[in-house]
């Protein structure tokens, strides 16, 4: 929405609009025709003078929440039509539907039913695949939504809970997506089971066991679709819904957080109000995001399991690939070199298969989970943040984000190694042996490039706020030199460059009191912690001060008296 | 550690935190929708067609449905497309979208735009009702007479912790249990045994040596898998496919051990990955490697089956083959050690290492 383009120069703090629409003293209002029937039975006055013009924040970053949440809806509205037809069991029948190349084949009920869904049921196609796309935008719209409460510091105080809500979220779509795409029973979806199984055998002295528990036995016996059935429709979606209601009451309760700008304080919200202005774009945004997807599927064909076939544990195809999202963790396991197996008496330790799969999603949702209170400690910072981070203010903490999307990109790159070597004609084992040097080598050197270019735009916010933006208008003195004017900023602009908090690094807390005894302080800083405060902040561009600006401003007043002040 | 001291949200208007003083929301600039009564009609049209069209198109939905033949496939940019699907996500996606570009529309250009500003207040409660708070947790405590006889929260913990085990027990069916007498007779074991008949897996044909070329790959099963059907079916072609290849005997590396496990340089190994189960397939005919299209697991056959390449940490194993009265070859045994992925439980010192003889 418009947004102004420049500050009227220290206008008197205005006064914050009312949000409840009192203040221009309206006639006396009688309640909207229906809804006294409803507040005399759950105080619906009450919840609507509190909350129908609560105000939102406006930035195109705050959507991709909403994208995850209009497509969980999706999935729920598709998924219900899905439920109706699909037939949850590895049973064997012969197939009888439409599909010339398939009849007479046996095959799963469940295989036999997708089909039926993709062939027999009208519209089902198209259900399936709008189904299957937003699974896929599902966690590509979680993972970019994380993204941005990361990079922009979102998960400060007092949302650390909704952080960890969050991770629990991102960790259940992942078991929603890939019960999901388990079902159909076709042959990649059996690959990915047979990959399952090797997964969990490779769990150091409960695998087998939990192998035999989850399998009903073998693999892959006969229990597994209806089991991973109850998963994908029952406790999946039931963890989910809790989730996303905490997630979203927390959201009401805290108030969306805001980019810093005019006007914008910690103490604050500027934006829109619910009633009507986001009931109208963020409603309309589903639409946006359901009409996007039926589109998507009704133009671009996925996971054809007709083309795939019925499972068969003898089969497989090259180029097999899971969805987009588990596409790391087989890029993981394809890196690995040969020979990590451990046998020590008569036992056998997987580590080429735990390691890779088990540890490193242990590994990511650790350091999600850990991040907001290891930075909290490093910061020494106890206040309550509102007002987001611009990535370059925190440039350690950016840093480390690429640092670890380079590392995640580099494991999901070998994900497609195959389709790397036939796409280009390189040899599959080198592309495999580069992606083993780089995924170390990468992160670093990403660490380093963004923490140099995160310097480096403090760096240029300081000179723009201490000398002005340049003018672009060259004026030759009367010695014959040529000079470039600066124009100030506007304070506006001034501000927003100038409001963050700088971080000191901590320093050490005395250990011991003046007798030598050791003190007990819950608050003390160890040398360690010191350290890593000053790795983590000890770098920062100071902004500008109020002395320096000051000062700024008596110099180029002193110099630039021949510089026509027009050029403003 | 408490924090009260930092739960006031009032700025901090001190020169460090703000060199520059927050000048206040800027003032509001009118779009041509305000400015522009025309503009302004124009936007009021446009939602009002976009809404229009979703009746429109919800109709031709319908009539799609009915209408458009489920089975038609028609040509359409060097592409198959399944009409009616195609053309229901068409008319139904639109509907859709276009109530949501209408709304967008509608909040952008005719919803009034002043920015409203609301106070936040702390996530915290005041110290007033943090008293309040404890006051009423004590009095709780007090009638609950918990503080005077200790142990009625432990034994209430511990009442409801024990629930854990009556409750995990009930899930100890999930299975059968894998002990050492399950494990030999379910994923320690295969369909193979002394006479077993190697058979094409496609046909079911069984192999002659004179059928094989050198170079040549087979995928093969048991000849019994074809009488099992269902879950039987399914459960042992998971771990009973094998690869038999023949091979010239003098540019392989047959070790002492195992020269009599081959006929005439035919030799059968199994086609279960010892890395995750995938069936390896794709066979490189010069360099006798096989290569499992999941990891990139790649074993060298001419060499016992170690491995070259990729994840895998065992040799694929190796089925002893003889061939029998009637010329056909037949396995002598089982495989020697367990087929497929690694487990806990599995003794991994009998599987044949680089070097052994």
């Amino acid at each position: 929405m418009a947004r102004p383009a420049d500050v009227v120069p220290t206008p008197a703090a205005p006064e914050p609009r009312d949000t409840t629409g009192a203040s221009a003293a309206p006639p006396q209002r009688t309640m909207p025709r229906g809804t006294t029937w409803l507040d005399e039975r759950m105080g619906l006055a009450k919840i609507g003078k509190a909350g129908l013009r609560k105000v939102f924040p406006d930035h195109w970053s705050f959507l991709l929440g909403e994208i995850a949440l209009y497509s969980f809806i999706v999935l729920l509205i598709t998924g219900i039509f899905l439920t109706i037809w699909f037939r949850p069991s590895m049973a064997e029948i012969e197939y009888t539907g439409t599909y010339e190349l398939m009849r007479g084949r046996h095959v799963s009920e469940a295989f036999a039913s997708a089909l039926d869904i993709s062939f027999d049921v009208r519209g089902g196609l198209l259900v399936r695949q709008i189904h299957h796309w937003a699974a896929l935008l599902f966690v590509a719209a979680i993972t970019a939504h994380m993204l941005r409460v990361f990079f922009t510091g979102a998960f400060r105080k007092p949302r650390e809970i909704n952080w960890l809500i969050g991770v629990g979220l991102m960790a259940t779509s992942l078991i929603a997506g890939f019960s999901g795409y388990s079902l159909p029973d076709d042959l990649l979806s059996g690959t990915g089971l047979r990959f399952v199984d090797g997964l969990i055998r490779s769990i150091p002295v409960v695998g087998t066991w939990l192998e035999f528990f989850v399998f009903g036995g073998q693999f892959p016996g006969e229990l597994l679709i209806s089991r991973l059935y109850m998963v994908h429709i029952l406790l999946v979606p039931a963890v989910i819904l809790g989730l996303i209601s905490a997630h979203l009451a927390l959201v009401v309760y805290h108030k969306h957080t805001q980019f810093p700008g005019p006007g914008r304080t910690e103490a604050n919200v500027v934006g829109y109000p619910l009633f009507p202005v986001y009931m109208a774009k963020a409603g309309g945004f589903f639409f946006i995001v359901f009409g996007a997807l039926i589109l998507m599927a009704a133009t671009m064909s996925i996971n054809q399991v007709w083309l795939y076939g019925p499972y068969n544990p003898a089969a497989v195809t090259a180029g097999s690939q899971p969805d987009w999202y588990m596409g790391w963790l087989e890029g993981a396991l394809r890196l690995i070199p040969p020979g990590w197996e451990s046998h020590w008496g008569n036992t056998t330790w997987t580590w080429s298969v735990f390691l890779p799969g088990v540890g490193l999603m242990g590994l990511l949702f650790t350091v999600l989970a850990l991040w907001p209170f290891v930075e909290a400690k490093l910061l020494g910072d106890t206040s309550e943040h509102h007002l987001l981070d611009r990535p370059r203010n925190a440039p350690t903490r950016t840093a480390l984000g690429v640092a670890g999307m380079t590392c995640y990109g580099m494991f999901w790159l070998n994900g497609a190694n195959d389709i790397i070597a036939t796409q280009f004609n390189v040899s599959l084992n080198a592309v495999t042996m580069s992606i083993r040097v780089l995924v170390f080598v990468m992160p670093v050197i990403a660490f380093f490039v963004t923490k140099r270019i995160c310097l480096s735009l403090q760096r240029a916010d300081r000179e723009r706020v201490l000398h002005g933006s340049e003018s672009g208008v060259l004026v030759r003195d009367p010695a014959g030199g040529y000079a470039e004017g600066h124009a100030p900023i506007s304070q506006g602009e001034a501000f927003t460059l100038t409001q963050h908090k700088q971080y000191e690094p901590l320093e050490a807390s005395e250990t011991e009191d003046e007798h030598g005894v050791r003190r007990r302080d819950p608050n003390a800083v160890s040398g360690f912690t010191a350290r890593m405060s000053r790795w983590f902040v000890g770098d920062d561009v100071r902004k500008p001060t109020a002395a320096e600006l000051e000062e700024a401003h008596h110099h180029e007043d002193a110099s630039d008296d021949d510089m026509p002040r027009q050029l403003v | 550690m408490s924090s009260t001291e930092h739960n006031s949200l009032a700025p901090v208007e001190d020169g460090t935190r703000l060199p520059v003083a927050n000048p206040g929301l800027g003032e509001h600039v009118e779009r041509y929708t305000d400015a522009d009564p025309a503009a302004a009609r124009r936007a009021y049209l446009q939602v009002l067609t976009l809404f229009g069209l979703v009746p429109v198109l919800a109709i031709a939905f319908v009539v799609v449905y009915f209408a458009v033949p489920q089975h038609l496939w028609v040509p359409l940019l060097g592409t198959q497309w399944p009409l009616n699907s195609l053309l229901l996500g068409l008319t139904g996606g639109l509907a859709v979208l276009f109530i949501g570009l209408g709304a967008v529309h509608w909040a952008r250009q005719l919803m009034s735009d002043h920015e409203m500003v609301e106070q936040r207040h702390p996530a915290s409660s005041d110290t007033a009702t943090r008293e309040a708070f404890a006051e009423k947790v004590h009095a709780g405590v007090m009638d609950a007479g918990v503080s005077r006889r200790g142990m009625l929260l432990g034994s209430l913990g511990g009442a409801l912790g024990i629930l854990a085990v009556p409750a995990l027990v009930s899930l100890a069916d999930m299975g059968p249990w894998p002990t050492a007498a399950v494990r030999r007779e379910t994923i320690e074991k295969t369909l193979w045994t002394e006479g077993e008949v190697v058979v094409n897996d496609v046909n079911a044909r069984p192999l002659r040596p004179e059928d094989l070329e050198i170079g040549q790959l087979v995928n093969a099963e048991p000849a019994s898998l074809f009488d099992l059907h269902g879950v039987d079916y399914m459960t042992e072609k998971a771990k009973s496919p094998l690869i038999v290849v023949r091979m010239d005997p003098n540019r392989i590396q047959i070790p002492e051990s195992r020269r009599d496990w081959q006929v005439g340089g035919i030799l059968a190994y199994s086609k279960i990955c010892t890395h995750v189960g995938c069936p390896i397939t794709l066979w490189e005919q010069q360099t006798h490697h096989v290569l499992c299209p999941c990891h990139q697991s790649t074993f060298d056959l001419g060499n016992s089956g170690v491995v070259v390449f990729g994840p895998a940490a065992r040799s694929l194993p190796q089925l002893p083959l003889r061939v029998n009265a009637d010329g056909y070859l037949v396995a002598q045994s089982d495989f020697t050690v367990p087929v497929g992925p690694s487990f806990f439980e599995r003794d991994s010192h009998n599987d044949y290492v680089e070097g052994d003889q």
